[in-house]
Parts: structure tokens; sequence; C-alpha cells
């Protein structure tokens, strides 16, 4: 589906696909900086240490989500500053983006990228021979980080747009709301392979978080109505 | 080009547009007038060469003056549409790479190396193995500097047809030999029976389809392919001929070493750029990818340095002479606004060393062939920036621990060289290196995620956390 989403709407503005690139590549460097943190605490750690070891994963994911947060706040910086430029340039003065759409492609930018990084790998591997589960753990493991990377990936893209919303009007809870939202989802993760603790509260928030994208983007019931009805 | 330059900066970086809003803003209202400037000079020189040319250069007069008032409107879409343009075959020349990477194994079995990369790296201890790959670069640089050397005084001293024959032969080795094996191979893998006389039916047509399109006429989209399935192929011999440490090292210098070469005063691609503005010829265009349409000339005349190929390694094919004349008065008037000059010898056989080929990239206007099509800004990429930025991709995807992931850290690492590259472009308006920023990061992102973020991902896809 987020491919879909990329096909139907980005692909055609290349100025999206640069910014959904440049998204793209600022989460990835979120990632690697979180990573990094996350590896030298390792290595100045006990290996052996079970426990600390998931200690450490733990802290490393936070922290990385709050990496990402900060990149995404960075991001939307640069972007500010791009659109000036890009009004600037234009001859009737208003910019060929707007920054909700813009939003939108950062947030789907970071999404992909990090649905990606979470995937493919495994999808690479589920081209392979073998079992799933077959030393104990749970057989929905593909289907569960199929769900749960698809709704990161929406989650993502929602939270772009309320994100920058906050930014645009100075509401600071918009934006403490977006992180809250993503270190819950995270957290809630971790009660993996409990896959009714996870997956379903995630749906849950994905939906309060589409509705209320949706309605700050000027949708509303009506709007929604009038557009399921007129296609039929 | 001023396009480029008054949009370009705008979306992709904000830093830029803050330090130079001024700036920016003036050299909008430069631009258009260096614009009318330029545009009226093409005008005449479309005039006094329509005859010669016998090309169509009429309808482009009329179109320019209306593009005038509907250029700046049109800059910003034109802008972002010129960094998608080289986005799509850089995305498929590496996907091409990365995809047989993957699915053939003859690229990644070690079966010897090239005679320009002599020491062996299976040594017994690391240090051994330091100083064999590092002998390896400095002996493949010094070929690939002495190619290019070799190259601007051959140029210099208008050896034209010398470097005509050699780009020929060069590209004929490519077109058939390599594509010859590469097919071979995929259908190793894939366990399809042929018979020789398909195969020889099969590589003859593509073979000369693709010394047509590529030295001479052709439609835009098929050169543009050929060019792509040359690079990838270049690039893949690349992949399997270099050993490990040697590779990453190879690509680390040539970036240096492309960024001196270009900026220096006396750099060889510098002096190569500069001569061949003094003689008012197009550079090379047989090394050059270029992404939209370009009036094809009479190669004979016209483009007496079009083709330079390396021998092996035609990295750079590009259509002829097209934008010739029309260009190059352009480029007299400051119209070389950017270009990449890169030059790449690879060379497989033992017979020669390969000759450096060097990728510019340019951003001229090309004519387009429709008269109601607005000017185009066509925007050139250098064939040797394609082979590398692939070579990178696939050393990626090939050796990688983190296997995709690395691969894709790299691939996005390098595209966003590539806009920023096309930015300093426009900013700077000239020659400009191509390979240094997105090599940089393509290789730091590799050893990074290779490094660091494969652990954390591994570790967090066994215990399906999500971050």
């Amino acid at each position: 589906p987020a491919f879909s989403l990329f096909i139907f709407t980005i692909a055609r503005d290349p100025l999206r696909i640069i910014i959904l690139i440049a998204g793209a590549f600022f989460w990835l460097v979120s990632l690697l900086l979180s990573s990094l943190i996350w590896f030298i605490a390792v290595k100045a750690s006990d290996p052996q240490d079970e426990r600390l070891q998931k200690g450490l994963l733990i802290f490393g994911v936070m922290f990385s989500v709050l990496l990402q947060e900060a990149f995404r706040f960075l991001y939307y910086k640069l972007l500010r500053k791009a659109i000036e430029g890009l009004v600037a340039l234009s001859e009737d003065g208003c910019s060929p983006i707007s920054i909700q759409q813009m939003a939108y492609v950062a947030g789907v930018g970071f999404g992909l990228m990090s649905g990606a990084f979470s995937m493919i790998n495994l999808l690479a591997d589920a081209l392979g021979p073998g079992t799933v589960g077959i030393h104990g753990d749970s057989q929905l493991y593909f289907l569960t980080s199929a769900f749960m990377t698809m709704v990161l990936i929406f989650l993502h893209t929602f939270w772009g747009i309320l994100f920058f919303h906050g930014c645009e009007h100075r509401r600071w809870w918009e934006i403490a709301a977006v992180v809250i939202m993503h270190l819950t989802v995270s957290g809630l993760s971790f009660r993996n392979p409990l896959y009714v603790g996870s997956l379903v509260p995630s749906y849950l928030l994905m939906a309060a978080a589409a509705a209320w994208a949706y309605l700050l983007s000027g949708g509303s019931a009506q709007n929604l109505r009038r557009f399921l009805l007129c296609k039929c | 080009m001023t396009e480029l330059s008054a949009h370009l900066p705008q979306f992709q970086h904000g830093q830029l547009t803050e330090n130079f809003p001024d700036t920016h803003l003036s050299n909008t209202n430069d631009n258009s007038e260096r614009r009318r400037h330029d545009n009226s000079e093409r005008r005449r020189n479309d005039n006094a060469e329509s005859e010669t040319n016998g090309q169509p250069q009429n309808n482009v007069q009329q179109v320019v003056e209306q593009d005038e008032e509907e250029d700046e409107e049109l800059t910003l879409k034109y802008g972002a549409k010129h960094v998608i343009m080289l986005f799509v075959p850089v995305t498929l020349c590496m996907v091409v790479v990365v995809a047989t990477i993957k699915s053939v194994s003859f690229y990644t079995r070690k079966d010897g190396q090239l005679i320009y990369t002599p020491f062996t790296e299976e040594t017994e201890t690391v240090g051994q193995r330091a100083l064999n790959s590092i002998l390896n670069a400095a002996i493949m640089i010094s070929v690939i500097i002495v190619m290019t050397i070799l190259l601007v005084v051959l140029y210099k001293y208008r050896c034209y047809k010398v470097i005509h024959g050699w780009l020929i032969i060069s590209s004929l080795l490519l077109l058939f030999f390599f594509s010859f094996i590469y097919l071979g191979e995929v259908f190793k893998t894939y366990n399809v029976a042929m018979d020789y006389i398909t195969v020889a039916l099969m590589i003859w047509n593509f073979g000369v389809v693709g010394m047509i399109c590529i030295h001479w006429k052709g439609p835009l989209r098929l050169q543009q392919a050929y060019l792509i399935m040359i690079s990838a192929l270049m690039a893949l011999v690349f992949i399997k001929y270099l050993p490990e440490w040697t590779a990453w090292l190879i690509l680390a210098v040539i970036s240096v070493y492309d960024l001196v070469a270009v900026l220096c005063p006396k750099g060889p691609l510098r002096m190569l750029v500069e001569t061949a503005q003094e003689r008012n010829e197009t550079l090379f265009p047989a090394l050059i990818y270029s992404s939209t349409m370009i009036w094809l000339v009479n190669m004979a005349e016209e483009d007496p340095e079009a083709q330079r190929k390396s021998k092996n390694s035609a990295f750079n094919k590009q259509a002829p002479a097209s934008r010739t004349q029309n260009e190059d008065a352009e480029a007299d008037d400051g119209g070389f606004s950017q270009e990449w000059q890169q030059q790449r010898d690879n060379r497989i056989g033992p017979i020669e060393s390969t000759p450096e080929s060097r990728a510019a990239v340019q951003a001229l206007p090309s004519n387009s062939q429709t008269s109601e099509d607005p000017e185009e800004r066509g925007v050139k990429l250098g064939l040797g920036d394609f082979i590398f930025y692939s070579v990178l991709v696939g050393k990626a995807s090939a050796t990688a621990s983190g296997d995709w992931n690395t691969t894709l850290a790299c691939f996005v690492a390098i595209l966003i060289g590539l806009c920023l590259t096309l930015l300093l472009l426009a900013i700077f308006k000239k020659a400009l290196p191509a390979l240094p920023i997105s090599i940089t990061f393509g290789l730091v992102f590799y050893f990074a995620t290779d490094n660091l973020v494969q652990p954390f991902m591994d570790q967090l896809a066994f215990h399906q956390f999500y971050i």
C-alpha cells in the first residue's frame, strides 16, 4: 500500500520525489546515529548478560525514536527555508508545493525508509526455503511483521503531517503528542510475540492519527461522505 | 542552465537560500537577462547554421521568445525535472547491476584479477593486504591519469581520427564481447538452453543497433537505454575483477582525483573543457549521457572529438554532436554553465591500458525536435559517473553483511549526493565533478551501515521490535 501511495501521489511531481528521497535520507541518518550509540553501549557492556542486552536494546530503540523525531524537526526546518526560496523563485508569489504536501511527502519518505529497513531482509529471507517458527517461535512471524511494517509506514506519514502542522502553528502539544505516540508504538512492539498486545493498539493509534491528520488537512465528515457517495 | 541555477538552490538546500537571498534574486534577474542574451545568440547562430547543418533550427527560434516569459515559471518544474531526469537513469543502472549481482553468481566469483591490479589480496597478514591494495589502487589511478593526459593531448593536437578510432573500437568490444559474456552467464544461471545461431543473431543485432544509436542517430530513449546498459556492463566487470579493498580504495581515490582534475587550473579535465570551449566544439559526445533530445549532426564533420572511447570500456557514449554548433555557440556565451567531467578508463583485456573517458555533466539547453515544445534544457552526466555509482552499490550488495539494508542505504546516499552536486552546479555554473560528494556519502553510509546499523537491525528484527 505504501508503494502504491508513492506511485499515485508522488511519482508525478519531481519536486516531491526529491523531497521524498531527502526525507528518507534524514531518517537514515537518524538511524545511523542511533545505531552508533547502541553499538557503543553494547561494546562497553558485557556481551554475556542477556537481560542487559535486551535492556540496552530497549534503550537503543527509545533513543532512536527520539532521534527520529529530532530529525523530523530538522527536516521541517530545512523544508521551511526551501519553501521560502521556492516562493521567491516563482513568479506568482505562491510556492508550487504547499507545506502540507511537503509534510505528507516527508512523512511518506520517513515511513518508506523505515519500512524498507524493517522488511527487506525479511523478504529476502522469505524467498528461500524454510519453515517459519520452527524453533518454537510464533508461526505468524512474517505476517505480523508485514502488518506491523505497514502500520508503521502509515503512522510515519500521519505523524509527518501532524508534526509539521504542529510546528507551523506552534502548538507544542501536537508535537509532543506525536513523540509520545511514536514511543508508545515502539513500546508496544516490545510486547511481541504477544501479537494481540502490539498490533491491535497500533492499528487503533493509526486510525486515530489518520483521523486527526485528515481533520487537520481540512477534511471533514461531509467531505468524506460526499467523496464516497459521488463515486457511486 | 540559468534556470537550473535559479531554482535548484531553492528547494535543494534551505540553508543556501538563506545565505544568498539577495544574490539569488539578482541571480534570477541576471539569469533572465543572460538567458535572453543567450537566446538571441542562439537565434543568430541558428540562422547562420541552419544551412550548414540542414537542421530545422528555425522552429526553435520562435519558441525562444515565448519561452523567456514562461521560463521563470517553468524553471522550478524544469529544475526538479532535471534532477529526476538524472535520477531515473542512475537508478536504472544501479537496479540492473544489483539485480545481476544478486542472481548471476558469475560476477561474484573470484576468477582472477586484472592486469592492472597485479597484487593479490589473499595474503597472510592484514598489513600485507593493505599494502597490496594500496599498490593496486596506485597503479590503477596512475593508469587512469596517464590515459586522461593522453586523451587531452590527443585532443589538443587535433588527432581526432585517433580518438575516433579508439572510441569506436572500445565501444565495439563492449557492445559485442561483454554483452555476449553477460548473456551467457544469465542463461547459465537460469538454465536456459540456447543455440549458438540464435545467440549470434541476438548479439549481432544488439551490437549493431547499439553502435548506430550511440555514434550516429537514433531515438533518444534507445540511446539512453544503451548507455545505461553499457555502464552497467562496465560496472559489473569492475565488480568482478577488482578485489575488495582495492575497489574501495580506488573509489575513494578516484573521487579525490576527480575533484582535483576538474577544479585545479592545470587539471587535465579542466584543460579539456577549456580547449573545447575555445574551439567551439562539443565535448566528447561519446562519453556523456544526456537526458534530452539532441540534434544529431553528421558525425564525420562536426564531431571530430566526438568519440572518445576507452577500449574495452566505452564508458561514455553520447549522441554525437547534436548539440554542436548551437550549444557551442551558447557555450561561448558562457553557456557552459555546468560541466562535470570525469574520465574513466577501464580495461579488462591485457591489450592496452584503458583510456579514460570522462563524463561531463553539462547543463546546456538542447533544442527539442518539435517546434511547439519550449526549450528543453538538458542535463548531461558522464558515463563514468554512472559506472562508479553502480560499482559502489553493486559492491555493497555483493559483499555486505547487511545485504539489502546496506544496498538501500548506499542507494539513497548516492541519490542525495547527486542532488547536492546538481545544486552546486546550479550555484557555480561551471564544470563540476559529480563523483566526490556522492561517492563520499556512499562510502560513509556503506561502512557505517554495514558495521553499525546491521547488528542493530538484526537484533531488532530478532526480537521484533520496531523503531
